[in-house]
């Protein structure tokens, strides 16, 4: 009996390291709901999108081999924090109220967040026209945080969603009358759905941040230099605008 | 352990509780209605219907439910936009809230492992009950009211207060579709706190109170129903 | 195909139908649920010795972990097992000095689901196991069998019609309680599901070819379990039922 536990005891270790000691790579995480243009699963069933290609772009320049590893995005900051991923590479805007918990890299890019909503509905960025609305957000994202701000006040309820497209499925069954969320993630949404507009951009530096950055581990401060000094070489040799120009035709990094 | 965010958030959590609690008993009590005539008719009724009900209770207990959940939740979200006419109709204000969404899957949810139930229930009440009901000249709705419902009731009882603490542990799948149940408000919670254990730890510790209550409910009110000799 | 309301040609094999990705997640499905599954059985089976032959502290720990286990809702438990876990595996490799070891999503699920399920394997292998007739025990005990001896020969045959049932249920229970794993973000058939939705906008449609996958599976399984029963039940009374 004690030979046969401790034969199990000795494999089950076994097994776990084998399965497990692949850490020369590291784990970037990325949420597994879609993000078009950003990020989203082919039907290959492979990662594609401007994130990806420019993730790709940043570990070459740091000489590292990349996994992405989806990760539900209510949970990618735990999931950081307790070692299931290294990096997040998921559009995570840098804030104040992140940065007490996780480090950010330099920004990799800057997108304004709007407000989108029917066209036949006058809601604007004034509080006052969303009174009796809802409001529509993901959770956990600076949107959220603005919403909450905002228009908690007037409006009759803001409501949050796991993830992005979910927001926008309810728009368009009508059971929000408004989302918040980045400009750029909605241009699939709006150009298959002409009945919406993007009714304001909203401007608050304070609670939207000056872009999105890798997060990091407070105490990777090692990791945070290579993704820093990559992100420059990525930048500076033109691999940024090469990629850039495949999904955008402006600057997407924004004011350096 | 860090707890200083919950004198902020205790309001929040309480109104948690409330959706929890309201979750749990509407889907309890609509789907052990519904759950009556599924079991009733796999054992007596014709054919077609008999089918029917083992189909629904087949299809309810071999999918999860939180595919159940999105499939109503958003797979008939998804046809709004198709009829006209929907957003001024009367049924509006139920179809825009996500909180009888939650309602209904868990109500048929219910209806389907309770229909199973149910059924071994009708089956187990001793034929020589239903014949003496017979003999005494009964109708046969009053032989299933007076005899055959209770009878059944009873022998299930157990099974039934197992069936009510598992519907307690599937409410937490209603946060994926915004309802902000306990759970959902623990979510909320954790992201705007980001403390990744505490708030969990207090709902299970809710989700342990809660369930202790109902096994004594279950309890006292299986000791109140007179059980056969 | 459209339907109308349900595309079907989203559903092809081969893209730019996602029908390969959801047999993928269906796959990913299975190897989760078995894992589980068997790693349930393993800590059911140790846990329901412990709880009936072990000492009172590990009776009393075991007791705490079937109750709480049981209480708990599965998404708070998945959640909770989910972070602490590896969080618990990583700080005693820190303070060993080692390097944290990344634990793929897919031995994530497993361990996740299958302490959820060895809970439950506990319960019902305790329940099988105090079923069977002392007289059994006693008798290998008087043939001077050792303990290794009357658990091989003894006490796991007979467990084993006893068990049935109820590990078949929890065969059928894992098999569903994949799909809460999309809410941590493993890959599987629930999440494979959700993101074909969410990119196509079509969730009607593969929320339906979910329902069937998962039926499928659900059927299937029902039916190797009938044949498994019955060869567990040979010879005994009832057997050909």
């Amino acid at each position: 009996m004690k030979t046969l536990i401790s034969k199990l005891a000795i494999t089950a270790a076994a097994m776990a390291m084998a399965t497990g000691l692949a850490s020369a790579e590291l784990r970037i995480g990325l949420d597994t709901a879609p993000y078009p243009p950003f990020a989203e699963v082919d039907a290959n069933g492979s990662q594609t999108g401007f994130e990806i290609e420019l993730g790709e772009a940043v570990c070459e320049a740091m000489g590292e081999t990349c996994v992405w590893t989806p990760t539900a995005w209510d949970g990618i900051i735990p999931a950081l924090t307790s070692g299931k991923i290294d990096a997040i590479f998921a559009s995570m805007s840098i804030t104040e109220e992140r940065q007490k918990v996780i480090n950010f890299s330099d920004k990799y890019y800057n997108t304004p967040a709007v407000l989108v909503a029917p066209k036949s509905s006058d809601i604007s960025e004034d509080p006052a026209s969303l009174s009796g609305k809802i409001v529509g957000v993901q959770v956990s994202t600076t949107h959220a945080n603005y919403a909450e701000a905002k228009f908690s006040d007037t409006a009759d309820s803001i409501k949050t969603y796991p993830a992005f497209d979910e927001h926008n499925a309810d728009l368009l069954a009508g059971r929000v009358d408004a989302v918040v969320g980045d400009s750029l993630a909605f241009s699939d949404f709006l150009e298959a759905n002409p009945d919406f507009e993007v009714k304001a951009q909203l401007n608050d530096d304070a609670i939207f941040g000056l872009g999105v950055g890798v997060g990091l581990r407070k105490e990777d401060t090692e990791l945070l230099e290579r993704f820093n000094a990559a992100i420059k070489k990525v930048r500076e040799d033109g691999t940024y605008d090469e990629i850039a120009s495949k999904y955008f035709d402006f600057n997407i990094y924004g004011a350096e | 352990m860090v707890w200083d965010w919950l004198p902020e958030y205790w309001p929040r959590l309480a109104e948690g509780v409330w959706i929890t609690i309201q979750l749990l008993v509407i889907s309890l009590a609509i789907g052990t209605v519904l759950s009556v005539p599924l079991g009733l008719v796999q054992v007596t009724g014709p054919r077609i219907l008999s089918w029917m009900a083992l189909s629904f209770c087949t299809l309810i207990r071999g999918t999860p439910l939180l595919i159940q959940l999105w499939l109503i939740y958003y797979g008939l979200g998804s046809l709004f936009p198709g009829i006209p006419g929907l957003r001024e109709s009367f049924l509006w204000p139920y179809l825009r809230d996500a909180f009888p969404y939650a309602i209904f899957a868990f109500s048929l949810s219910v209806a389907g492992y309770q229909g199973e139930v149910m059924r071994a229930g009708f089956l187990s009440v001793a034929k020589g009950e239903l014949e003496a009901g017979k003999a005494f000249g009964m109708s046969r709705w009053t032989l299933l009211r007076r005899i055959w419902m209770p009878r059944a009731f009873q022998n299930v009882l157990p099974t039934l207060g197992n069936e009510a603490i598992l519907t307690l542990k599937a409410t937490p799948l209603a946060a994926t579709i915004t309802v902000y149940d306990v759970f959902g408000v623990a979510t909320i919670i954790r992201q705007e706190t980001f403390r990744i254990y505490e708030p969990l730890l207090l709902i299970a510790g809710i989700y342990i109170v809660i369930t202790i209550l109902i096994t004594l409910l279950y309890r006292w009110i299986e000791n109140r129903v007179p059980r056969p000799a | 195909m459209d339907l109308g309301f349900i595309d079907l040609s989203q559903l092809a094999y081969s893209p730019p139908g996602r029908g390969a990705l959801l047999l993928a997640g269906l796959a990913a499905t299975i190897q989760i649920a078995a894992g589980a599954y068997l790693l349930g059985l393993t800590i059911g089976f140790f846990g329901a010795l412990g709880k009936l032959y072990g000492p009172k502290p590990v009776k009393w720990f075991l007791e705490g972990y079937t109750t709480i286990v049981r209480a708990v809702p599965e998404l708070v438990l998945i959640l909770l097992v989910f972070y602490a876990g590896s969080g618990l595996i990583n700080e005693v490799l820190r303070s060993l000095g080692q390097r944290p070891i990344d634990i793929n999503a897919l031995l994530a699920g497993i361990t996740v689901l299958g302490v959820v399920m060895g809970a439950y394997a506990t319960e019902v292998m305790r329940g099988a196991i105090a079923a069977i007739p002392k007289g059994q025990i006693e008798a290998a005990r008087a043939y001077g069998m050792s303990s290794a001896m009357t658990l091989r020969r003894i006490v796991a045959p007979a467990m084993m019609p006893l068990a049935i049932p109820g590990l078949s249920n929890l065969w059928l229970i894992v098999l569903k309680d994949t799909a809460l794993l999309a809410v941590i973000g493993s890959i599987e058939l629930a999440t494979r599901t959700r993101q074909a939705g969410a990119t196509t906008r079509e969730y009607l449609t593969f929320y339906l070819a979910a329902l069937v996958l998962y039926l499928l599976l659900t059927l299937v399984s029902m039916y190797l379990i009938k044949h498994i029963e019955r060869y567990f039940r040979r010879g005994l009374r009832g057997a050909n039922s």
